[in-house]
Order: structure tokens, then sequence, then C-alpha cells
């Protein structure tokens, strides 16, 4: 196994979830494509750490911590949905503008 | 050793195509799907194969910590929240503009392809013994950079996750009259 393949995918991968980000008008699947995104970035971090000429276990700690960064990004980002769900009942990305003047 | 398009066929291999493919085919099938139920159930597959290339890599613990968190923890979490805002139909929000749409998916596919030639192009300083790169088990020596090299680190993040818990509670309650 070389290296290349695991970025390759990680990079194909992070595509997708940039795809996703920018055209969906539904605010869960906008933070969906944000959790694919992170999860390339995972793949690159463990690859490196397993390929160094170095072996590095830096690499998979810092996925742990992007891990949990992650999953509080979620908690956040589900509860700020849930409020804003109840406040104008919809979903939609367009409708996120209360803040805006 | 056989070869298939100059690609030598070893158990290491197979199981890295077949794990891309489940990713890659999941992450399309997340973006295309209709019903927002089966897209939660695709990101569950997406997230099930980043856990095995984590494995494929050696990060066993790393990997099981994907399992339980994504492919546990935040798929749910996914299908709680869509079963309380959705009526199950994302057709029923409007679509963008299809030219918005298709601009964006070049300017991602040129994106992609010009990280995938610079990733070909670089001369990556790998390590010849990359098969078992690591002497001891990972969980030791994940416990003891976490515990003496990222200490102060790992006390921050416990710090974040507990605002995180707290900030959700108090924004998703119904707030009193």
């Amino acid at each position: 196994m070389a290296l290349q393949p695991f970025l390759t995918l990680a990079a194909i991968l992070f595509g997708i979830g940039l795809f996703g980000a920018l055209t969906k008008r539904n605010i869960i699947i906008v933070l969906i494509s944000l959790e694919l995104m992170l999860n390339a970035a995972n793949i690159n971090l463990v690859a490196f750490s397993h390929f160094l000429q170095t072996p590095n276990i830096a690499g998979q700690v810092f996925s742990l911590f992007t891990i949990v960064i992650g999953a509080a990004e979620v908690a956040v980002g589900l509860a700020i949905l849930l409020a804003f769900f109840r406040a104008k009942n919809s979903a939609d990305v367009k409708d996120v503008n209360l803040m805006k003047w | 050793m056989p070869e298939l398009f100059g690609i030598p066929i070893t158990g290491a291999n197979i199981a890295f195509f077949v794990l891309a493919l489940i990713i890659l085919l999941s992450g399309v099938t997340v973006l295309m799907m209709d019903k927002l139920m089966h897209m939660a159930v695709a990101l569950g597959g997406v997230f099930l194969g980043v856990a095995g290339i984590f494995i494929l890599l050696g990060a066993d613990f790393v990997g099981i910590v994907q399992i339980m968190i994504y492919a546990g923890a935040i798929t749910i979490l996914m299908v709680f929240a869509l079963m309380l805002t959705q009526n199950g139909d994302e057709t029923r929000t409007a679509q963008p503009h299809p030219t918005r749409t298709w601009l964006t998916l070049i300017f991602t596919v040129v994106f992609v392809g010009i990280i995938v030639i610079v990733l070909r192009s670089v001369q990556w300083p790998v390590s010849q013994n990359a098969i078992e790169p690591f002497t001891q088990p990972t969980v030791n020596l994940i416990a003891q950079a976490l515990y003496h090299t990222y200490m102060i680190p790992f006390e921050l993040v416990s710090l974040l996750l507990t605002a995180a818990l707290v900030g959700a509670v108090l924004i998703a309650r119904k707030e009193e009259e």
C-alpha cells in the first residue's frame, strides 16, 4: 500500500462534502456534508501518521481531537436547528436570516 | 504476485478498494437521495467505511472510536433531528437554481482534480516498513501521548465538551413564558 491512494480517497470525499455543503438547501444536509469533510481530514491525519518516515502517533491523537470537536459541533448545530425550526417552522438555509440586516 | 492494471492483488489492496467503493458510493448516495431517511442510512455507510480505512491503516483505536461516535451517536442524532423537523421529503423545499448547481459541480471537480494532480506529482517521503510502523500497540501509544504530551489540550477538550453539552441543552430547550 502507498500513501497516495488514501490521500486521493480523502480528497474525493472532501469534494463530495464540499459540493453538498454548497448546493443543498436543507440545514441538516449541510451539517451532514460538514461531517463528511471532517472525516476526509481524519483520513489524511491517520494516513500520514501511518506512512511517515518516523511513524508518529500524534496524527491519531489529532484525529481523536477532531472527532470530539465534530461531535460537539453536531450537538450545538442540531440544537440551533431545533430552536430555529420551532421559531420559523422551516429547515431551509434561505430562511436563516434572523441576524442579517 | 498476480497483478491487475499494474496493482498487485493483495489482501490490503482489495480491502482498500472495497472500502473506497463503499465510502464513495455512500457519499454520492447521501447527496442524491430524495428521502431524508435513506440519506441518513447512507451516511452510516460512509462512517463505517471510514472506520474500516482507519483499521486498515493500523489505527484500530481510532477506528473503534469512529464507529462509536460517528456511526453510532452522530447518525442517530441526525435521524432524530430529521424526524423532528421534516416531513420525510426533501423535494418539499425549493431546490437551488440548476445553473448554480452545475457551476458548483464544475468548481468542485476542478478543485478535487487539482488536489489529486498535486498529490500524484509530489514525492512523499514515506517509510519503508509501512506495514507495521508502530512497535507497541497503538492504544498504549495514544494513552501515553494523550496523558503526557497532550495533557492540556485533553483537558481543554473536556471543557469544550461540557460547554457544548450545556449550550446544546440550553439552546434546544423550550423557552418558558
